[in-house]
């Protein structure tokens, strides 16, 4: 636009305002629900200098913030994809297959606490976490349960696991080769995002130096053998679930990103062997627009240093691909049909900021694990925006809203602060050693909270438009204790049962792999076959390794 | 002037959901308690030694993992068999309905704090609640 016209609109402006002026706003803070101060009208002049080919260009195009396929939504719909397991193997493939029948079109498994934290489910740790957050997986024999009758080369599957990611990503590929499905037709993802664990979800084993040396060996085995499968999920979601505002999300996320692209090649990889199978993993949060603007700056931000700053040639190096989960945290426990209402919006957020897949959270999801209707009302919410809103027609149909890009704008202008802000303090690894992260986001979120408590911020429900004599009558999940037993025996017996000359065999192995500097993978691989537990295989790491501890602060 | 109410905040548990004990830690430390965090993970053998060790009046825990029904009755059994069953156990997390009154009922809690309960209730509990001399 030219410098005229944008005087013009200035005078407009400034006549308008006196009107404006006389006018009185509610007494409540307009805010984003991040803190984000935003005007109350964007216009020319909130853009100027924008470039329409420089910033945005089409999509599949660089720098990809209209969206990463060159036909978006018209081409193929986001995978819908419900997160889910609990209990034991049997239970969670009954899941599935429900899901798969409702016409879910991939995956996601959800693990148990001590499959998380890498503990078998008879170790004292264990005791009463067994299946209750997610499904109980300790050995490749419940792998196989988990995924009988569900070929492996017609699914993708996407595995919660970070610490313990390289064990059970290498049980999927043994459940893979018992089904008959090479390695290199499986495709899917494990989260395996180890930073934002010692940031935010604090599901941490091993200190962050071995745990960026797995990252890398799963790279560089599955640039060979597993080349369709997305080696991490790196992950803001649980930064924002930790109580971040949207820019840190966005910025320590992408941080997150550059160490580990960094990484892969301080370890002698080539970018492009790796960089294209990096996936990115959002909230979506209540506040609309600046979700919408969070994920349009994400992909360019991402783009511009791949190509500019780690020289990866490769066009698919350059892609922020991305799943998208609504905020759990925005929920409430109060009236918790609203929920779905919550969702739906941060649903449609999602879908317009071009999201790869989705999962929309449960009404129920506050109060405990959800049920088999309130999963099915959350993926018909998808469903709905897909097939009848009619949003998915049109790409980045909020492109040159003047508030939508001022914002984006924004987004970046912040994200790179951060950036500049990790770098001065020698990089990711170190601001995590002093507590960066983790002090931001706890402060982020006790403002919040202060908020709430002070009614600066409406909660409907909450703090606001209260039921006083509510009665909780939704029908609540609830997992048998009789499943840990189940479980413990099931253990027990598959150690009395296998070769155990053959698992401490591997074992010994794996543990003379991990004092050295071969890359791991292999050797994890063989003491899977051999029916070695995921507790054991970590033991013996972590006999090596040593485990990380916190500095616990608030 | 009566001393301080001691409190630790502690997160049993394999999950690492710290941001509501963190976001009550320091809510508490702002109106006037003297507070202790555990960090993560900790085991009721770790959360009750360190109970006793700091003296404590309140023992909060924070329990978003599912596992409330096994980790508050163990928690309130070791500290009775180290004769600290003066010590108040209160706790918060996802915990549903039937399970608080279950967990109240059978003395295992003296009160539990759900999602979208105010820190000025959890304040004002405790100092009507915790008698210290």
């Amino acid at each position: 636009m030219s410098g005229n016209k944008i005087d013009e609109i200035k005078a407009t402006r400034e006549k308008w305002l006196t009107q404006r002026s006389k006018r009185k706003d509610r007494d409540i803070n307009f805010d984003t629900v991040s803190g984000m101060p935003v005007q109350d009208i964007y216009t020319p002049e909130d853009i100027k200098g924008f470039d329409y080919l420089q910033d945005l260009g089409f999509p599949g195009e660089y720098p990809f913030t209209r969206g990463v396929q060159h036909n978006m939504y018209r081409g193929r719909l986001w995978t819908m994809r419900q997160f889910a397991g609990f209990a034991t193997a049997e239970e969670s493939n009954q899941r599935y297959k429900y899901l798969l029948e409702k016409g879910q079109t991939g995956l996601s498994v959800a693990f148990d606490m001590p499959t998380i934290m890498g503990y078998d489910s008879d170790h004292p740790r264990s005791l009463g976490e067994v299946g209750r957050v997610g499904v109980a997986i300790d050995s490749l024999a419940d792998m196989e349960t988990l995924f009988d009758g569900i070929p492996l080369d017609q699914v993708s599957t996407s595995m919660t696991t970070n610490a313990p990611a390289s064990i059970l990503w290498c049980m999927y590929i043994a459940t893979g080769e018992k089904q008959g499905v090479p390695s290199e037709k499986l495709t899917g993802t494990i989260q395996n995002d180890i930073l934002k664990e010692y940031i935010a979800q604090k599901s941490w084993i091993f200190p962050p130096e071995p745990s960026m040396r797995l990252i890398t060996n799963i790279f560089e085995y599955a640039a060979r053998h597993v080349p369709k499968w997305n080696t991490v999920s790196i992950s803001g979601y649980h930064i924002r679930e930790a109580g971040s505002t949207a820019v840190q999300e966005l910025a320590f996320t992408l941080a997150d990103g550059f160490a580990y692209v960094e990484a892969g090649i301080a370890a002698g990889l080539d970018v492009d062997d790796f960089a294209p199978r990096l996936s990115f993993f959002f909230n979506s949060h209540i506040d609309f627009f600046e979700e919408i603007a969070k994920y349009r700056a994400a992909r360019r931000i991402w783009a511009r240093r791949m190509k500019e700053k780690y020289g990866a040639k490769n066009p698919k190096s350059w892609l922020l691909r991305f799943h998208t989960q609504t905020a759990g945290c925005s929920l409430t426990a109060q009236q918790p049909e609203n929920n779905i209402i919550r969702t739906a919006y941060e649903a449609l957020a999602a879908v317009l900021g071009g999201t790869q897949s989705l999962h929309t959270n449960s009404m129920d999801e506050v109060l405990a694990l959800p049920t088999e209707k309130s999963v099915q009302i959350a993926l018909r919410t998808q469903q709905i925006i897909a097939y009848e809103t009619g949003v998915a027609n049109v790409i980045d149909p909020l492109a040159g809203s003047y508030f939508v890009e001022a914002l984006t704008n924004k987004m970046e202008e912040e994200a790179e602060k951060y950036f500049a802000e990790i770098e001065r303090r020698g990089g990711v690894l170190a601001a995590i050693d002093q507590n960066f992260f983790q002090q931001e986001i706890a402060d982020a979120a006790y403002q919040y909270q202060r908020a709430i408590d002070k009614k600066q911020r409406i909660q409907v429900g909450v703090n606001e438009f209260i039921n006083p004599d509510e009665q909780m009558d939704i029908e609540i999940l609830t997992i048998d204790p009789a499943i840990e037993r189940k479980q413990v025996e099931k253990v027990q017996k598959l150690r009395r049962d296998r070769d155990n000359i053959r698992v401490q065999e591997t074992l010994e192995a794996l543990r003379k792999a991990a004092e050295g500097t071969e890359n791991m993978i292999p050797y994890i691989l063989e003491c899977v076959r051999a029916y070695a537990t995921e507790g054991e295989i970590v033991q013996t790491m972590r006999e090596v390794f040593g485990e990380y501890k916190e500095k616990p602060t608030f | 002037m009566a001393r301080k109410i001691r409190v630790l905040v502690a997160k049993p548990g394999l999950d690492g959901h710290d941001r509501g004990a963190r976001v009550i830690a320091r809510a508490l430390r702002d109106a006037g308690m003297e507070v202790v965090y555990t960090g993560l993970h900790q085991t009721p053998e770790q959360i009750v030694e360190a109970a006793i060790q700091e003296d404590v009046d309140v023992v909060g825990l924070s329990i978003l993992s599912g596992a409330h029904m096994t980790l508050f009755p163990r928690v309130c059994e070791l500290l009775k068999e180290n004769d600290a069953g003066d010590i108040v156990v209160i706790g918060g997390g996802t915990i549903p309905e039937a399970d608080v009154k279950t967990l109240k009922e059978g003395g295992w809690a003296a009160q539990l704090f759900t999602p979208g309960t105010t820190i000025e209730t959890i304040v004002d509990w405790i100092n009507a609640n915790v008698k210290v001399n």
